[in-house]
């Protein structure tokens, strides 16, 4: 337990989105406080996505998120460069197969240069000759060379190490219970300690409408919606260069295929309503809906090259759009109702939030010094050879491979230890252990040991994602 | 080693198994002056390290080892020869420079990444198992469900119960002597659930870990859904009708908080496919002749990378053989092209090698479809053998005699194994 204490902001939840408020506040000279119920940040939608940032061409001006996604996408370059995530404009295909979907394509184009994002009109030869594997019978296709794609925990992970590295305070395993007014602002309880704090920014995904409850601004409601996605063999690498999604209609639900970041294949999401705000399974009808429509997008996808599926739940509020700004409560803001194009979106729904707060009279002063830059991530398998030799030579750990799928040696492991990772997946999701053919099946042991020599626990103590993830258990116990 | 170390080699050993050392003996054997065997791990010895239960070696030395001591007589034997054994060392690639020799590169934390000439390779990595991905078991993703081989390692090597109340989906071996391992520790095994009919394991593995032991079989059954938020809290398992699709009707919850998958194993082949050796789709493994070499010439391969096997008697007696060709490539000598292809007929799954030739003995190692007891083994029409049953668990081993080839004329031999 942490003993009471104040902030000016307490930001709830350590998604994307409460990410990047905090490392936006932490350009100033406040004291900021994160609190976030899993073990690290972004275990909850923010791992669970498409990984797609978005050019903005699928939703009108109309909406705020239909707004701040075009602003979002455009902050991406600037982020990248500060925070070395995995993230790379491959640019997005919106494939037609008759001449009424060509029609839906035009309207789009229409649409993008009217919110000024920059698109191609593709002919049939000129889609044949840049994407050879995908299905003959599709007629043209409209390329945006803005959409980009990216590993979102990597975000996430950099994104809250900046912040702290600012002075931000990071609680985790800190489940928020109750949210009162009290003298100076509101206080804040949590698993792990009690906090009092002038503004309050909830964040909290798809709790985001309890959290709004516990102080009585629950103006909405969220109806969450589950995406399944499933990720094929590393032997598919290259089938597809492009994003492609299928025209939008009611069958497509937005379903595409995603050369993701590190080359791998994924196929996804389904769009499931859900009352259960833990379900995130995965399930037969949803993967023969995403296989049955790939197929179509490209025959050479079988659902059994399939090496691993998940399942994350959208934000979706009642109202249909994001739920961001001021609230009746004084110093109770919103950042919820965040569905997608959220992850494009967070780096402006995070400037246009403080905006308004520093309109409510918070105060914006500039620190002096703000440093933009993390150390990024050293990721062997992805460099040359000769700079393979160099880093093992500075560093023999980087001669010890850890996970012999994805080329992920123990040096990059300590590293992502000493950069916060607290638990199998923390690990998994910033060095990529794990991840390839064996799923985990050579490495998990070593990066336990890694784990527990570093943080200096006993091993069965170690979680896969906190919580009761236990993985192992002392022998001779009573079973 | 590395101060001292070479950088040219006649045979290159690529995985420190059962199978690398056995054709590193079987190299020098043949007159292969120096043999490097090149391992990922601290240690050699490969799987063998974890199956610290008995019932290695009935074959080869006629008593019953456990792994570790089986891997340790190997090894004495490799270091008593002045076999170089380089632990610690992931090879990363491997490539072939124009006068045909072969360039091994090789990652480790003392030489950096180094790169190793060879006149001939020899693959031996072994195999991985197949996941939960490979199968697509719909549900949430807890904490728990884990590979068999991944539950040995944790309990043999580490001392660690993956868990209290398990159970395990695939009757494979290394699932089955889990089974009774952990129950054996002190974890409750509440059942094994096969998808076919008949179990994936052998024979003597199914009476010795699980009947022994009162923990029940059950055939034509699969689990169809993953329960539980951080950590495994039920599994439901549902029989599956003729054509293996589950009958959800039927369906049920099984509570547990560790599910084993022992689902079957891969051949470990991303330095052969990187390097464009041709693939072998239902073995996973290489195509090669009847000297064991692939469709790149020199380059040799044997064990579980190959294909895979279900004991390891079998796979020293095929790497011996691999590591034999290997030595004599490296002096020079080349065996005439094998002419007959073999051909995998009725209720054969294959045959390894893929090719003969009819200038010596052949020993050739095929698997079955399907059960079939009695059995009638033909090759082409050159002999007849009657099989007392035939499973798809347990690989057959059949010599071919150079006589036999003789009177054979075709280019294509196709063996069938019939009921009889
Ligand atoms: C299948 C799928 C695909 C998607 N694809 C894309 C895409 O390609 N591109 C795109 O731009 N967007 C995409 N999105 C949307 C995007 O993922 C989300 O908009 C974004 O991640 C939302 O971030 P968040 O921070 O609001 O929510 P979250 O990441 O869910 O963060 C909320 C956090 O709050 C914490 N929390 C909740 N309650 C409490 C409490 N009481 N106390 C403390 N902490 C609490 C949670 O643990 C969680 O970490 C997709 C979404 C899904 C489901
Ligand atoms: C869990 C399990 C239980 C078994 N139980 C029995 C039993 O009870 N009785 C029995 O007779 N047989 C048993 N077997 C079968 C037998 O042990 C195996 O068939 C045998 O170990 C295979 O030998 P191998 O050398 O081909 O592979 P492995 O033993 O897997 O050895 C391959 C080696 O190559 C190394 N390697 C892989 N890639 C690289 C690389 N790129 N660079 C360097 N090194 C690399 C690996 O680290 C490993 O050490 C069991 C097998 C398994 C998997």
């Amino acid at each position: 337990m942490r003993d009471a204490t104040t902030c000016d902001v307490a930001i709830i939840g350590g998604g994307i989105v409460g990410c990047m408020i905090a490392r936006e506040l932490s350009r100033y000279r406040l004291k900021v406080v994160l609190v976030e119920k899993e073990a690290e940040v972004g275990f909850g939608t923010t791992k669970t996505n498409s990984g797609i940032i978005h050019p903005g061409h699928h939703t009108t001006l109309d909406t705020l998120k239909g707004r701040l996604v075009v602003k979002g996408n455009q902050l991406y370059d600037t982020l990248q460069a500060e925070l070395g995530f995995g993230f790379r404009r491959i640019g997005e295909l919106v494939v037609a197969r008759t001449e009424e979907e060509v029609g839906v394509l035009r309207e789009m184009e229409e649409l993008a240069h009217q919110k000024g994002v920059p698109v191609e009109m593709w002919d049939q030869a000129r889609l044949r000759r840049e994407e050879p594997n995908l299905s003959r019978e599709l007629i043209a296709a409209l390329f945006a060379p803005t959409a980009g794609v990216i590993n979102p925990y990597e975000l996430a992970f950099a994104t809250i190490e900046s912040a702290v590295l600012n002075g931000v305070e990071l609680w985790v395993d800190a489940l928020v219970t109750a949210i009162d007014p009290v003298d100076g602002g509101l206080r804040v309880t949590t698993r792990d300690g009690e906090l009092t704090a002038h503004t309050v920014v909830n964040a909290a995904g798809v709790f985001s409408d309890r959290v709004a409850a516990m102080v009585g601004a629950d103006t909405f409601r969220i109806l969450p919606r589950k995406g399944e996605e499933y990720m094929l063999d590393g032997r598919l690498k290259g089938l597809v260069r492009r994003l492609v999604f299928p025209v939008p209609n009611k069958v497509s639900k937005g379903t595409l295929i995603i050369p993701t970041y590190d080359g791998t294949i994924m196929v996804g999401p389904t769009a499931i309503d859900t009352d259960d705000r833990h379900d995130v399974s995965t399930s037969p009808e949803g993967a023969r809906q995403i296989f049955d429509l790939v197929r179509g997008l490209c025959p050479s996808i079988s659902e059994r090259d399939t090496i691993s599926e998940f399942a994350g739940l959208r934000a979706a509020s009642d109202t249909g759009d994001f739920i961001i700004g001021r609230t009746a409560v004084p110093g109770f803001y919103n950042a919820a109702g965040i569905q997608s194009p959220g992850l494009t979106a967070a780096p402006a729904i995070a400037l246009y939030l403080i905006q308004q707060m520093g309109e409510d009279g918070l105060a914006l002063v500039e620190k002096e010094r703000w440093e933009p830059q993390v150390e990024h991530p050293v990721r062997f398998a992805q460099r040359s050879v000769e700079e393979q030799r160099a880093l093992v030579e500075a560093d023999p750990a980087h001669g010890r491979v850890v996970c012999r799928c994805e080329l992920v040696t123990e040096a990059e492991v300590r590293a992502a230890i000493a950069h916060g990772a607290r638990t199998v997946d923390g690990v998994k999701f910033r060095t990529r252990t794990g991840m390839g053919r064996c799923q985990g099946g050579f490495c998990t042991t070593r990066v336990m040991e890694l784990l527990q020599e570093e943080l200096d626990i006993p091993f069965h103590s170690l979680t896969k994602r906190g919580g009761g993830s236990w993985m192992v258990t002392p022998m001779g116990e009573e079973a | 080693m590395f101060g001292r170390m070479n950088r040219r080699y006649d045979t290159v050993v690529v995985g420190g198994g059962p199978a690398g050392m056995g054709a590193a003996l079987g190299a020098l054997d043949a007159g292969a002056g120096k043999v490097l065997v090149l391992e990922r791990d601290g240690e050699a010895g490969g799987i063998l390290n974890q199956c610290i239960h008995a019932g290695f070696g009935l074959q080869y030395f006629r008593e019953e080892l456990t792994g570790p001591e089986y891997a340790e007589r190997f090894l004495a034997q490799v270091i008593d020869r002045d076999i170089d054994v380089m632990p610690s060392s992931y090879v990363t690639g491997l490539a072939v420079d124009s006068e045909g020799t072969k360039q091994v590169r090789v990652l480790n934390e003392r030489a950096g990444l180094a790169s190793i000439e060879a006149a001939s390779v020899v693959l031996a990595m072994g195999c991985r198992e197949r996941t939960r991905g490979s199968i697509r078991i719909p549900g949430t993703r807890p904490a728990g469900v884990l590979t068999a081989g991944l539950a040995q390692k944790l309990v043999n090597q580490k001392g660690y119960l993956p868990g209290k109340r398990v159970a395990i989906l695939g009757s494979g071996d290394i699932g089955l002597i889990m089974a009774r391992r952990l129950t054996l520790e002190g974890a409750e095994v509440v059942g094994v659930f096969e998808l076919m009919p008949y179990s994936n394991g052998l024979n003597r593995n199914v009476v010795q870990c699980l009947d022994d032991y009162d923990i029940p079989m059950h055939l034509s059954t699969t689990v169809v859904e993953i329960h539980g938020r951080d950590r495994l809290e039920a599994i439901t398992v549902a029989p599956v009708d003729a054509h293996l699709q589950p009958q959800l009707d039927k369906a049920r919850k099984v509570p547990c908080d560790t599910l084993l998958l022992s689902i079957g194993l891969i051949p470990d082949n991303e330095l052969a496919r990187q390097i464009g050796i041709q693939l072998d789709p239902v073995t996973g493994g290489p195509v090669v002749s009847s000297t064991l070499e692939t469709s790149l010439p020199g380059v040799f391969a044997c064990g579980n990378v190959l294909h895979v096997h279900d004991v390891v008697d079998y796979v020293t007696a095929e790497s011996l053989r691999a590591g034999g060709f290997a030595g004599e490539w490296s002096r020079e000598i080349r065996r005439p092209k094998d002419s007959i292809q073999l051909v995998p007929g009725n209720n054969v799954r294959y045959c390894v090698p893929h090719t003969l030739s009819p200038d010596r003995e052949h020993t050739v190692f095929m698997r079955v479809k399907q059960r079939v007891e009695p059995a009638r083994l033909r090759v082409g029409g050159l002999m007849e053998k009657t099989l007392r049953f035939v499973i798809p668990a347990e690989m057959i081993s059949l010599k071919i005699q150079p006589e036999m080839l003789d009177r054979f004329h075709g280019d294509r031999l196709t063996i069938d194994i019939d009921p009889a």
